[in-house]
């Protein structure tokens, strides 16, 4: 006999966090207005590794999402009340600091005996040499190039784990699961496979975890945040943040709590899907490969998308590694021009800067000097009418970039003059000069599984 | 056939991949995906967007969901911390896609509906 929904076991797994930046409302609400088992809050993308990064470089006790640690202050007595398990890729790059800032805030509450996890395995940047002795080539995944052109250049170096390794953390009894590089998707699939007992080899339902995972990661982008037909969504000012409710069939409804705004359908649903796509017929993660061309989905009540039939295929050998290395400076900075004339005049402007740099022998190349004229068309370039309108006033922003720091230095002098010494209308320099700050370049690159080791330590706060 | 704006029978969703950006365009309906799937090509794509995208236009389909998406292999002035862009995560470009002018047959509107407002 087919069980009844109420007969069936269900586990409602919530995103709470999009990206490092996003409101605290969202989990806050999450774990205030409704019921829920698991709170996922999914903190980096590729440009925050790089931050990441950069903050650790300067202090070593940084180097995390202190977002979380801001949450879940505020929000533990909560969820000890309603028996809410967290998992959380806020370790960033430093993961150990970000557990060390987590059980201060425990102790702070006088929660003794709160069990977190730590995931660790990701950071392969102390492993590079004996990796590439071993064979490891990590040659550039979408460029090509050979890593010999960065190697002594690079700061970071993260393996983008699964999900078992956040599984077997919550076998363990952990109430908060914290880790660094992973899969976006593995937050949610992790529980999944703790709750429901999947194994490496059931595909079809590592991949329908794979899939809920990927419409909740952007957090509220799936429940009608940056929709295309925005004035129909009601209440984006109390936007709910989605909720999976996973069944052990792989089968899943996406839904949020009653009363919150935003509109989880059909519509909201696929945009989502449509997000960061790649192939949609090999979406590849380190647990499956997901066909996002497998599934139906089905309006099934208010706010309530079900999503049935997903399959899987067997995973490549390999992880993708995310390696950040230091490739140069940049500058940009801008000024706000009044009309009439107003992008005649920016034109102008920008034209003065690069003129008057030349003057004291500085020249920027076409590939290291940008202009963008903000309010006559930068993000519709060469499409949209606005280009050819007189607007009231623009935004000059203007940029430089090169390997030489001095250089890059020399653009922000020759901006802010432009107020006394160029056409009239030219305001809004508040910001100073624009200095040089560090371009952190990115490079992708695969790892063979079998070179990489993944364990899970876990720590009990102090008391009882 | 009617001049229309690509908006009026699809919506759009696009974000960063890498040094590039996706396009996923959603069609409003099984006409208009069927229509689409026709004549947006890669060809028109990369030239609609080509002040804006350097590089290749690959694109690939899911008829479950209605998704026509698009690849811009070149379009973020370097992507990630490189770029000196105001968009360098690619997160207009999706909009930009949708101001794209079509001659839309007659029976493919009506069997579309309008945006929601």
């Amino acid at each position: 006999m087919v069980p009844t929904n109420d007969e069936r076991r269900k586990v409602l797994i919530a995103n709470g966090q999009g990206f490092w930046g996003d409101s605290i409302l969202g989990p806050v609400r999450l774990v205030e207005e409704g019921p829920l088992d698991y709170l996922t809050l999914d903190y980096l993308a590729e440009v925050t590794m790089s931050i990441m990064q950069k903050l650790r470089s300067r202090d070593p006790s940084k180097g995390y999402a202190t977002d979380f640690v801001t949450l879940i202050d505020r929000i533990l007595p909560t969820l000890m009340e309603r028996d809410v398990r967290v998992v959380a890729n806020a370790g960033g790059v430093n993961p150990h600091a970000c557990k060390d800032a987590l059980l201060e805030v425990v102790a702070h509450h006088g929660l003794g005996g709160v069990r977190i996890a730590v995931v660790e395995g990701d950071d392969i940047l102390g492993q590079l040499d004996e990796l590439t002795d071993a064979g490891e080539a990590f040659v550039n995944m979408d460029t090509g190039r050979p890593f010999s052109e960065v190697r002594d250049r690079v700061t970071s170096a993260n393996v983008y784990l699964g999900a078992f390794p956040i599984a077997e953390a919550l076998d363990q009894g952990a109430r908060i699961v914290i880790t660094g590089r992973g899969t976006d998707p593995g937050l949610v699939l992790g529980p999944m496979i703790h709750e429901f007992g999947w194994s490496t080899g059931d595909f079809d339902l590592l991949a329908a975890g794979t899939v809920a995972g990927h419409i909740v990661e952007c957090g509220a982008q799936c429940t009608g945040g940056n929709y295309t037909d925005w004035r129909s969504i009601d209440d984006l000012a109390r936007i709910g943040y989605p909720i999976i409710d996973a069944g052990a069939d792989g089968d899943f409804a996406v839904t949020k709590h009653e009363g919150t705004g935003g509109r989880v359908d059909v519509d909201t649903v696929t945009h989502q899907l449509a997000y960061e796509m790649g192939d949609p017929a090999n979406y590849v993660t380190p647990d499956v490969i997901a066909a996002f061309t497998s599934f139906s989905l089905e309006q099934e009540g208010a706010d309530r998308v079900k999503v049935s039939g997903v399959t899987g295929a067997p995973p490549t050998p390999t992880y993708k590694v995310s390696m950040a290395y230091s490739d140069g400076w940049k500058a940009t900075g801008q000024l706000t021009i009044a009309g009439p004339d107003a992008g005649e005049k920016a034109r102008l402007c920008a034209e003065i800067v690069w003129d008057r740099l030349r003057l004291d022998g500085v020249e920027f190349g076409p590939d290291e000097r940008m202009v963008e004229i903000v309010g006559a068309n930068t993000c519709h370039a060469g499409i949209a009418a606005a280009e050819r309108a007189d607007p009231s006033e623009v935004v000059l922003r203007m940029g430089v970039k090169g390997p030489d720091r001095a250089k890059v230095n020399r653009f922000g002098p020759e901006l802010v003059p432009l107020v006394t010494s160029g056409p009239p209308g030219v305001t809004g320099f508040a910001g100073g000069r624009p200095k040089a700050t560090e371009i952190i370049g990115f490079w992708p690159a695969l790892v063979n599984k079998d070179r990489i080791e993944t364990r899970v330590e876990i720590f009990d706060a102090p008391g009882t | 056939m009617t001049t229309v704006s690509l908006s009026r029978i699809a919506s759009a969703r696009s974000g960063d991949k890498g040094r590039g950006s996706n396009v996923g365009i959603l069609a409003r309906s099984d006409a208009a995906y069927a229509f689409l799937k026709e004549t947006l090509t890669e060809e028109r794509v990369r030239e609609h967007m080509s002040a804006i995208n350097v590089g290749a236009v690959t694109r690939y389909t899911a008829d479950n969901m209605r998704v026509l998406n698009f690849l811009l292999a070149d379009s973020l002035g370097g992507g990630g911390s490189e770029s000196l862009l105001t968009d360098a995560q690619g997160k207009t470009h999706g909009l930009a896609v949708l101001r794209m002018e079509l001659e839309v047959p007659e029976s493919v509107l009506q069997a579309t509906p309008e945006p929601r407002r």
